[in-house]
C-alpha cells in the first residue's frame, strides 16, 4: 500500500527498529530533534524530490507550526496532539496561501518567490507580539497527552515523537504511490504532455504544496514542545538553507535519504558545537562536495551502488 | 556444579563491590563549568574564546591548589535559544556539568535559565544585559554578575544629563532589548531633567545603513544621540555618525559597548564616545594585574567587563565550593547559589562586593569617555573615566524588581 | 516649511537623496550579479561573500602593504576577480550542463564556507578603514549634509554602471560575449576561445562586486558578515530588474534605493521587507521582471 519495494521495506523495518533501540543507547533529546528534522525534511522533499520544485522558504511553515503550538499549549492549555494538529493546520493554511501565490512560477523564479515570500513571514514574526520577537516564545510546557500521560518525562514524549514521525513518513509515502502521486510524477517528468492529458497541474503542484506544509508545520509543533521554545530562528531562511542541505545531504527524492540526512546535520551542529565557526565552515563545505561530486546525497549513493532503490 | 555456581555468584558479587570501595577512596568529584557563548558571530569578541581563558585562569590560580578538581568545557550557542537549550540539557543530563557560564544575548539567556531551575543547577549570567534575570525572571538558581539595562542606563544616561546633554534622540535596535535599553535611559534622563526628543527604530537584524536614521537625529536638533543597539550595529553607526558630521553637534552616548568595539572601531572615529563598562583593566593595580595575566593568552582581544566578570564568577564559584565541599557544592544548585550570596566576593577585577538576594552581584559602574588618539599612550589604552556609580546606587532597588522568590524560603 | 504627508519637506528630500545613494550600491553590487547571470546562467548565491571579500582585501592592502584607498579600488577588484577566476575553473565550470539550481546550491555552500573562514580568523567585531582624507567631510546643501564621499560613490557606482553596460551592449567584445552564451559551438568554431571569454567574464562579474566592497568598506564596518546583509536585497534587485537584463539590474537598484529610503521615513521597522514585497508583486505580474530576457 505504501509502494515499498522489498528493499525500501527492509529499510523501513530496520528504520522503525533504531528507532525503537536507539533512545537506550543515545541521548533521547538529540533523538528526538533528529526525528523532527528528519520529517521536516521529508515534508521537504515531497516538493523536491517528487514534484520538482525547489522551495527557499519552508522555514515559514516548520516555524509558523512551532510558534502555534507553542501559543496555544502555553496559554490555552490544550491536549498535546491538539498543539501539534493546530501545528500542521497553521502550516497547511500558509502553505494554501504561499502555494497560490509561488505555484504559478517554476524553477529559480519558484525558488526567489518562496524566498521573499518566508522573508515576510520572518517580519511578521519579528513584529508580532504573539511571538514574543527575539526572545521568542518560552518555558513551553510540555503538558498531557490525551490528558492522561505526562510528557515531561522524556522517554514518554520520545514515543509520541517517534509515532509522529512514522505517521507522517508513511503518510507522504502512501501520497506518493497513490493515483495523485503519478500524477505529479508525470508533472515532473513532462508537464506540458501531463496538461493536455486534461489534467490541471497547477492545483496538483498546490495540493502536493500544502500537503508539504502542513507536515512541515507538524514537525515545527512537535520540536516547539520536545525544547520548550518556539523562536525566530526556526522562521529565518538559514532555516530553510539547513533543510535543503539535509535533503541534499541525504539523497533528493530518496525515500530514506532525509532520514539520514537529517541524522548526520544535526549530529553535526550538537558535537561541533564547540568549535564555532567550523560548523558553518563544515555545513558549506558539504554543500559543496555534495554538488560536485555527490549529487545523489548519502542514500542515493549507496543505492545506485547497491542497485537498489532507496 | 552448583558449588561453582555459587563460588561464581559470590565472586561476581564481590567483585561489584570493589569498584565501589575503590571509589571510596578515589579521588573528590570533579566540578565541571561549561561557557556557553557566542563563538563565531557578532559577539565572539565580546566574550568568545577570551570567556573561556579567563574562567580557566581562575581555576588554575585557586582549584589545585585548594585539593579541587575542575574541569572547563565550551560550546558556540550561535545566538539561537534553541540550540542553547539543546547544549544546555546535554550538558546537564549527560555531561555532568554544573555551572553553565556567560550566556551573552538576552534572548538566550531567559531561555536557558529555565533549563537550570528545572534541573537545579547553577547559571552564572555574566554576559546578557536584560534586567529581567532579576526581576521578572528572576530565580535562586542564577546570579547576573556585571552589568544589567539599568546600570547602563542610569550611568550613561543619567550621568551624561548631568553633564549637560539634556535632549536625547534615540537610534534603536527595533527588538526587546533594544526597546527596553531605550524605555530605561527615557525614565533616567526624564527624572534627571532632561526631554527625549524623538527615536528611530531601525529593522534588527538586517541594517547596515543608519544613514537615513541619522539625518533624522541631526534635523531633531537633540544634544544627544543615544544608540540603543549592541555589537556591530553599534560600529556601524557610529562609524557612519561621523561621516555625517553628527559628532560635531550631538554627543554620541553609546548604551551598550565595550572596549573590544572601541578597538575595534579605531580611535579616531571612536574618541569622545561615552560608555559605561563595570571593569577596565587600567583602573588599578588589582585590574592592572589581572590584564596583564589575560593579554598575553588573548593578545588581540585584552578583557572587557564580561571576561574579567566570568573570572571573578568562577573564582567566586569555586571559593563556595572549597567551603560547602566539592560533593555538595554538586548536588543542589539553588543551596550553593544561596551559599554563594552569603560569602564575600574579593578579587583583582572588582574589589570586595557583595551579591543581593534577587541574585545581583552589586558592583560599582564607570563612565569612561574614549580618549583621543593623541592622548592614547599605549596599547588599548582608550578610556578615561568621568563618572564612578557606586555598587549599590547602580542596581534597581531590590523593592521595586518584585523578584518573585525573595524572601520565601 | 513644506509639510509632506506629515514629514517635513527638507527631511523627505533628504531621505530620497540617501535613498539614491544606497540605490547606486545595490546598482553596483546588482551589476555582478546580473552579468554572471546574464551570460553563465549561474546563480551566484557568493556574491555577497566575494563583495566582503574586496572589502578586506582593500583593508589587507592597507595593514600589510601600506597601499592605501586608491590603489586599492584597481588592485582589490583585481585580486578578487583572480579568485573569481580561479573559483571558476575549479569549481564553477561542472554546474553549466546541470539544472540551475545546482549552481544556486555550490555558491550558497561557497558562501559558508568563505565566510565561516573570514569569522574565524577576524572575528565579528568588524575591522575599522578609514575615509581617505580627500573625501572626508560633509557638503552642506541646505536640506542636509551630504557626506562627500556618499557622494563619491553614487558618482563611482554610476561611471562603473554606464562603463559595464556600454562595453557589454555597444561593443565588439560585448557583442562576443553575449554570442559566446547563447551559442557557444558556432562562437568557437570562429576561432574563440570560448571558455576563456567564460571565465573571464566570471572574474569580471566577481571584481565588480569586490570594486563595491571597497566603496563600502570606508563606510560600514569590514566584517564578516557584510555581505550577509546585502545578499537578499540584491537578489531582489536583480530578480525585479529581470534576470539577464544590466540594464534592468542598474535601474531597479536605483529605483529600490528610493523606494527603501521613503519606507525609513513612513514606516522604518518595514524598510527591510518592503524589498520582497515589490519583489513578488513584479515577479507574480511580470514573470520575467522589468526588463528580463528569456530564460
Amino acid at each position: 500500500m505504501f509502494g515499498f519495494s522489498s528493499a525500501q521495506w527492509k529499510g523501513f523495518l530496520l528504520l522503525v527498529a533504531l528507532i525503537i533501540v536507539l533512545p537506550y543507547v543515545l541521548y533521547p533529546i538529540f533523538l528526538m530533534r533528529v526525528l523532527c528534522m528528519a520529517l521536516f525534511a521529508c515534508a521537504f522533499n515531497l516538493m523536491i524530490g517528487y514534484v520538482g520544485l525547489l522551495s527557499f522558504g519552508h522555514a515559514a511553515f516548520f516555524g509558523m507550526g512551532s510558534y502555534v503550538a507553542a501559543w496555544t499549549i502555553k496559554y490555552w492549555h490544550v491536549d498535546a496532539v491538539v498543539a501539534i494538529i493546530l501545528g500542521g493546520a497553521t502550516g497547511a493554511l500558509l502553505g494554501l496561501v504561499l502555494g497560490y501565490l509561488a505555484i504559478r512560477r517554476s524553477g529559480i523564479y519558484f525558488a526567489m518567490i518562496t524566498l521573499a515570500l518566508a522573508q515576510m513571514v520572518y517580519f511578521f514574526c519579528l513584529e508580532a507580539p504573539f511571538t514574543g520577537g527575539e526572545d521568542g516564545i518560552q518555558q513551553v510546557p510540555r503538558g498531557h497527552l490525551f490528558g492522561v500521560i505526562n510528557l515531561n518525562h522524556d522517554m514518554a514524549m520520545y514515543w509520541v515523537v517517534a509515532v509522529v514521525f512514522i505517521g507522517g513518513f508513511l503518510l507522504i509515502h502512501r501520497i506518493i504511490h497513490s493515483p495523485f502521486g503519478q500524477v505529479l510524477k508525470a508533472i515532473r517528468e513532462n508537464e506540458p504532455r501531463a496538461t493536455s492529458l486534461g489534467y490541471r497541474t497547477d492545483d496538483y503542484k498546490l495540493i502536493a504544496f500544502i500537503l508539504s506544509s502542513m507536515l512541515s508545520g507538524v514537525a515545527g509543533g512537535t520540536k516547539a514542545l520536545v525544547f520548550g521554545i518556539a523562536t525566530l530562528t526556526d522562521v529565518h531562511y538559514s532555516t530553510s538553507g539547513e533543510v535543503v542541505l539535509t535533503t541534499l545531504l541525504g539523497g533528493l527524492g530518496t525515500v530514506f535519504g532525509p532520514v539520514v540526512g537529517a541524522t548526520v546535520v544535526t549530529a553535526m551542529e550538537n558535537y561541533l558545537a564547540q568549535f564555532g565557526s567550523w560548523v558553518t565552515v563544515t555545513q558549506g563545505a558539504i554543500f559543496m562536495i555534495c554538488v560536485i561530486a555527490f549529487r545523489r546525497g548519502i542514500v542515493g549513493e549507496i543505492g545506485a551502488a547497491l542497485k537498489l532503490g532507496l | 556444579m552448583s558449588l561453582s555456581r555459587r563460588i561464581l555468584l559470590g565472586t561476581a558479587a564481590a567483585a561489584s563491590t570493589l569498584p565501589l570501595v575503590r571509589r571510596a577512596h578515589a579521588q573528590a568529584p570533579t566540578l565541571k563549568i561549561g561557557v556557553l557563548n557566542d563563538l563565531s558571530g557578532p559577539y565572539r569578541d565580546t566574550g568568545g574564546v577570551t570567556s573561556v581563558i579567563c574562567a580557566k585562569q581562575a581555576i588554575e590560580e585557586y582549584a589545585s591548589a585548594n585539593g579541587l578538581n575542575v574541569e572547563v568545557i565550551s560550546a558556540d550557542h550561535q545566538n539561537k535559544p534553541d540550540l542553547a537549550v539543546s547544549i544546555a540539557r546535554q550538558w546537564f543530563d549527560r555531561d555532568g556539568v554544573d555551572v553553565l557560564m556567560d550566556v551573552p544575548t538576552s534572548s538566550v539567556a531567559l531561555a536557558v535559565q529555565s533549563v537550570v531551575r528545572e534541573k537545579n543547577k547553577i547559571f552564572l549570567a555574566v554576559g546578557p544585559a536584560s534586567i529581567a534575570l532579576t526581576t521578572t525572571q528572576c530565580s535562586p538558581n542564577m546570579i547576573t554578575w556585571v552589568y544589567d539595562t539599568y546600570m547602563l542606563a542610569k550611568s550613561t544616561g543619567g550621568a551624561m544629563v548631568k553633564a549637560g546633554g539634556n535632549s536625547w534622540y534615540f537610534l534603536t535596535a527595533d527588538y526587546a532589548f533594544g526597546k527596553q535599553l531605550q524605555a530605561d535611559t527615557t525614565k533616567f534622563v526624564q527624572a534627571a531633567g532632561g526631554k527625549v526628543l524623538g527615536s528611530a527604530p531601525y529593522p534588527f537584524p538586517g541594517t547596515t545603513d543608519f544613514s537615513s536614521f541619522l539625518v533624522q537625529a541631526q534635523s531633531s536638533g537633540a544634544k544627544v544621540l543615544g544608540l540603543a543597539n549592541a555589537g556591530g550595529d553599534t560600529v556601524n553607526s557610529i562609524k557612519q555618525a561621523n561621516e555625517f558630521g553628527i559628532n560635531k553637534s550631538m554627543s554620541l552616548a553609546a548604551l551598550l559597548m565595550f572596549i573590544t568595539d572601541v578597538h575595534a572601531l579605531g580611535l579616531q572615529t571612536a574618541k569622545g564616545l561615552v560608555l559605561t563598562e563595570s571593569y577596565y583593566w587600567d583602573l588599578n593595580d588589582g585590574t592592572r594585574n589581572f590584564c596583564n595575566k589575560i593579554k598575553g593568552k588573548s593578545p588581540n582581544n585584552w578583557p572587557n567587563m564580561i571576561h574579567a566578570g566570568c573570572y571573578s564568577a568562577t573564582l567566586h564559584y569555586l571559593k563556595t565550593a572549597k567551603e560547602m565541599g566539592a560533593a555538595e557544592a554538586k548536588k543542589d544548585g539553588a543551596a550553593t547559589v544561596a551559599r554563594m550570596k552569603k560569602l564575600p566576593v574579593e578579587d583583582e577585577c572588582f574589589g570586595k562586593t557583595t551579591i543581593r538576594e534577587d541574585g545581583r552581584h552589586l558592583v560599582p559602574a564607570y563612565l569612561f569617555e574614549v580618549k583621543t588618539p593623541a592622548e592614547s599612550k599605549g596599547p588599548w589604552d582608550y578610556f578615561k573615566l568621568r563618572v564612578t556609580t557606586p555598587a549599590d546606587e547602580a542596581a534597581l532597588p531590590l523593592a521595586e524588581g518584585h523578584c518573585a522568590f525573595i524572601g520565601k524560603a | 516649511m513644506i509639510m509632506i504627508f506629515g514629514v517635513p519637506g527638507p527631511l523627505l528630500f533628504g531621505q530620497l537623496l540617501l535613498g539614491l545613494i544606497n540605490g547606486a550600491f545595490y546598482a553596483l553590487l546588482s551589476l555582478g550579479l546580473a552579468v554572471i547571470f546574464g551570460m553563465l546562467n549561474i546563480i551566484n548565491f557568493a556574491h555577497g561573500a566575494l563583495f566582503m571579500m574586496g572589502a578586506f582585501a582593500a583593508w589587507m592592502l592597507l595593514q600589510y602593504g601600506g597601499i592605501g584607498y586608491f590603489p586599492a579600488l584597481i588592485l582589490a577588484p583585481l585580486i578578487i576577480g583572480a579568485f573569481g577566476i580561479l573559483l571558476e575553473k575549479t569549481l564553477i565550470r561542472h554546474m553549466y550542463k546541470l539544472d540551475h539550481l545546482y549552481g544556486l546550491l555550490l555558491t550558497f555552500g561557497m558562501a559558508l564556507v568563505i565566510e565561516g573562514l573570514f569569522r574565524n580568523y577576524y572575528g565579528s567585531s568588524g575591522l575599522p578603514y578609514q575615509i581617505p582624507g580627500v573625501l572626508e567631510g560633509a557638503a552642506n546643501l541646505g536640506f542636509m549634509f551630504l557626506p562627500i564621499y556618499r557622494g563619491w560613490v553614487v558618482a563611482a557606482a554610476l561611471v562603473v554602471c554606464f562603463a559595464t553596460w556600454a562595453i557589454l551592449e555597444k561593443t565588439s567584445l560585448g557583442a562576443t560575449l553575449r554570442a559566446a552564451t547563447e551559442n557557444a559551438a558556432l562562437v568557437q568554431a570562429f576561432g574563440v576561445d570560448v571558455p576563456r571569454v567564460i571565465t573571464l567574464t566570471f572574474g569580471g562579474g566577481v571584481a565588480l562586486a569586490a570594486f563595491a566592497g571597497v566603496l563600502a568598506a570606508p563606510i560600514y564596518s569590514v566584517n564578516p558578515n557584510m555581505g550577509d546583509n546585502f545578499i537578499n536585497t540584491v537578489f531582489a534587485v536583480v530578480v525585479i530588474g529581470g534576470m539577464g537584463s544590466i540594464l534592468g539590474a542598474i535601474l531597479s537598484g536605483f529605483g529600490l534605493g528610493v523606494i527603501e529610503g521613503l519606507t525609513k521615513v513612513f514606516w522604518p521597522q518595514a524598510s527591510a521587507t518592503v524589498v520582497f514585497v515589490v519583489m513578488v508583486i513584479v515577479l507574480l505580474t511580470m514573470p520575467r521582471g522589468l526588463f528580463g530576457k528569456r530564460a
